[in-house]
């Protein structure tokens, strides 16, 4: 019975999401097209509406090549463990009041522990290719997404402290007075720059640098296993905009007065997640592509003292307030 | 009995995962079981109700540690001939020492109390609270002093890690 419900849960929110994944690509060619004066996909159905599918059709038809020497089962697991690892994480992201498929009370922990297995889907893509340009692919991106893990997770770490849970839906009603990118925003900072990192997107896509490294780790790989990257990539996007939305933007807490009490929660929830996948494509469109060595120290030398600084300060105000008896 | 099932399907996957690992001639393949392995002791965490742990083991062994293993296999590059060579002469040694350690837990398996009365923490007081809020207690009050030390070691190795990485800069 409970199971069931569950499944049928779990099928909608993904199959929605893999439809949003979609036309989050379309959303993406033509938000740069316009930005660089441009009209973007306009052939395929009005406005170039059908242009997705017929892309997806494309890839399923296309040939699966796989390279002399590569490792082959390694090379087979190697995008499915990123797609499933951004999928899982789905689970525990509450859309509206009372809906999310597992309300998880270590929430936050899960979706960090899901990022850090799904850099093994680059890092065995690069080496199982059997190709240099795979391989330093592979290499850059994990040591970028490890470095950045770390100041992502503690970017939270004020978040989890403020409203006292790691639970995400708990998260939420915390910020049912204001949001709390209002009393965090150098954590807010923190967690918009090293998701753009974490996902290895511009200005920090150095593991795809197509100037240097033809395509990065995913450089061999071909037709639909070659999709499977691409769908993790722009999941990925969504599931970071959404942490971001829940634990710094408010979730599904919206205005209410006026006309905008007859909104559902679901509509806050989504305007808020388009507007940071908005933001990822305008940076995209803006900055361009950092060099290594400033990419790895920006991370370390700048983001993870100041995400130290916010726990700290974060810490002061919040006890000040309400100082903790210790009992030895 | 569900419970059992369970518990009957780790137990022989996390004991077959091990074999996996130690036996596979391609170090980069060990790795990968090795994750396997740790995703699989998570789930028996969870198992127990202790979902932090659960996380903690994900993040800190299969994220952090088994990262880094995967760096230092792949950036050595060993050669098969190497690799026959120095990893696959110590069999004997450890056919031995662990024949010695299961006598050892075959001994010491009837000393043990299967279902212990449960403590100060049963499952209750710790949901009623908050995994991370009761470790956060313990670890603070109970044993601050033990862990303040784990911290002051891992600060060493720090050190000693950005040490050895200045020396060969300067010479």
């Amino acid at each position: 019975m409970n199971i069931g419900i569950t499944a049928i849960k779990v099928v909608i929110v993904i199959s929605v999401t893999m439809l949003h994944v979609a036309y989050v690509v379309y959303f993406e060619r033509k938000v740069i097209g316009h930005m660089q004066a441009r009209l973007g996909p306009m052939r395929v159905g009005p406005h170039g509406l059908l242009q997705p599918i017929a892309d997806g059709i494309k890839l399923f038809f296309k040939e699966d090549i796989i390279p002399s020497g590569a490792d082959k089962p390694i090379f087979y697991i190697a995008p499915v463990i990123g797609v499933i690892a951004v999928l899982a994480s789905l689970a525990v992201i509450p859309l509206w009041e009372g809906f999310s498929i597992a309300d998880l009370n270590i929430g936050v922990l899960y979706i960090l522990a899901l990022s850090s297995v799904g850099a093994y889907s680059v890092i065995l893509a690069g080496w199982a290719s059997n190709s240099k340009y795979s391989f330093l692919g592979g290499l850059r991106s994990s040591a970028q997404v490890i470095s950045y893990e770390i100041a992502l997770g503690l970017s939270l770490v004020g978040i989890m402290m403020l409203s006292g849970s790691a639970n995400l839906s708990d998260i939420v009603r915390a910020q049912s007075d204001y949001p709390f990118v209002l009393i965090q925003p150098l954590a807010f900072f923190v967690f918009l720059v090293s998701m753009i990192a974490e996902t290895n997107r511009a200005p920090f896509d150095l593991p795809e640098a197509e100037s240097e490294l033809v395509a990065g780790y995913f450089t061999e790989y071909s037709g639909m296993r070659f999709g499977l990257f691409f769908m993790a990539e722009y999941a990925a996007m969504f599931i970071m905009s959404a942490v971001a939305t829940v634990c710094f933007l408010g979730g599904w807490n919206g205005p209410d007065f006026w006309v905008f009490s007859y909104v559902p929660k679901i509509a806050w929830f989504l305007i808020k997640v388009y507007a940071l996948i908005f933001f990822y494509f305008w940076i995209r469109a803006t900055l361009p592509r950092y060099r290594y060595d400033q990419l790895m120290g920006l991370g370390w030398k700048l983001f993870i003292p100041l995400a130290l600084v916010n726990i700290g300060v974060t810490g002061l105000v919040k006890e000040s307030s309400n100082p903790i008896v210790i009992k030895l | 009995m569900l419970p059992e099932l369970f518990f009957a399907y780790f137990a022989v996957t996390i004991t077959g995962l091990s074999i996996l690992v130690i036996t596979r001639k391609n170090p980069v393949h060990s790795v990968l079981w090795m994750l396997v392995l740790f995703i699989h002791i998570a789930a028996l965490y969870v198992f127990l109700n202790a979902e932090f742990l659960a996380a903690v083991q994900i993040i800190v062994y299969a994220g952090a540690i088994l990262v880094l293993f995967l760096f230092v296999i792949m950036l050595l590059n060993l050669r098969k001939e190497e690799i026959e060579q120095k990893f696959q002469k110590q069999w004997p040694l450890g056919m031995l020492a662990g024949t010695l350690f299961i006598l050892f837990f075959v001994i010491i398996l009837n000393k043990f109390a299967v279902f212990p009365a449960p403590g100060e923490y049963s499952i209750q007081a710790i949901q009623g609270e908050g995994n991370i809020m009761v470790i956060g207690k313990v670890l603070y009050t109970e044993y601050l002093l033990p862990f303040e030390i784990a911290s002051l070691v891992l600060l060493v190795a720090i050190i000693g890690a950005v040490v050895l990485a200045k020396k060969k800069i300067s010479e």
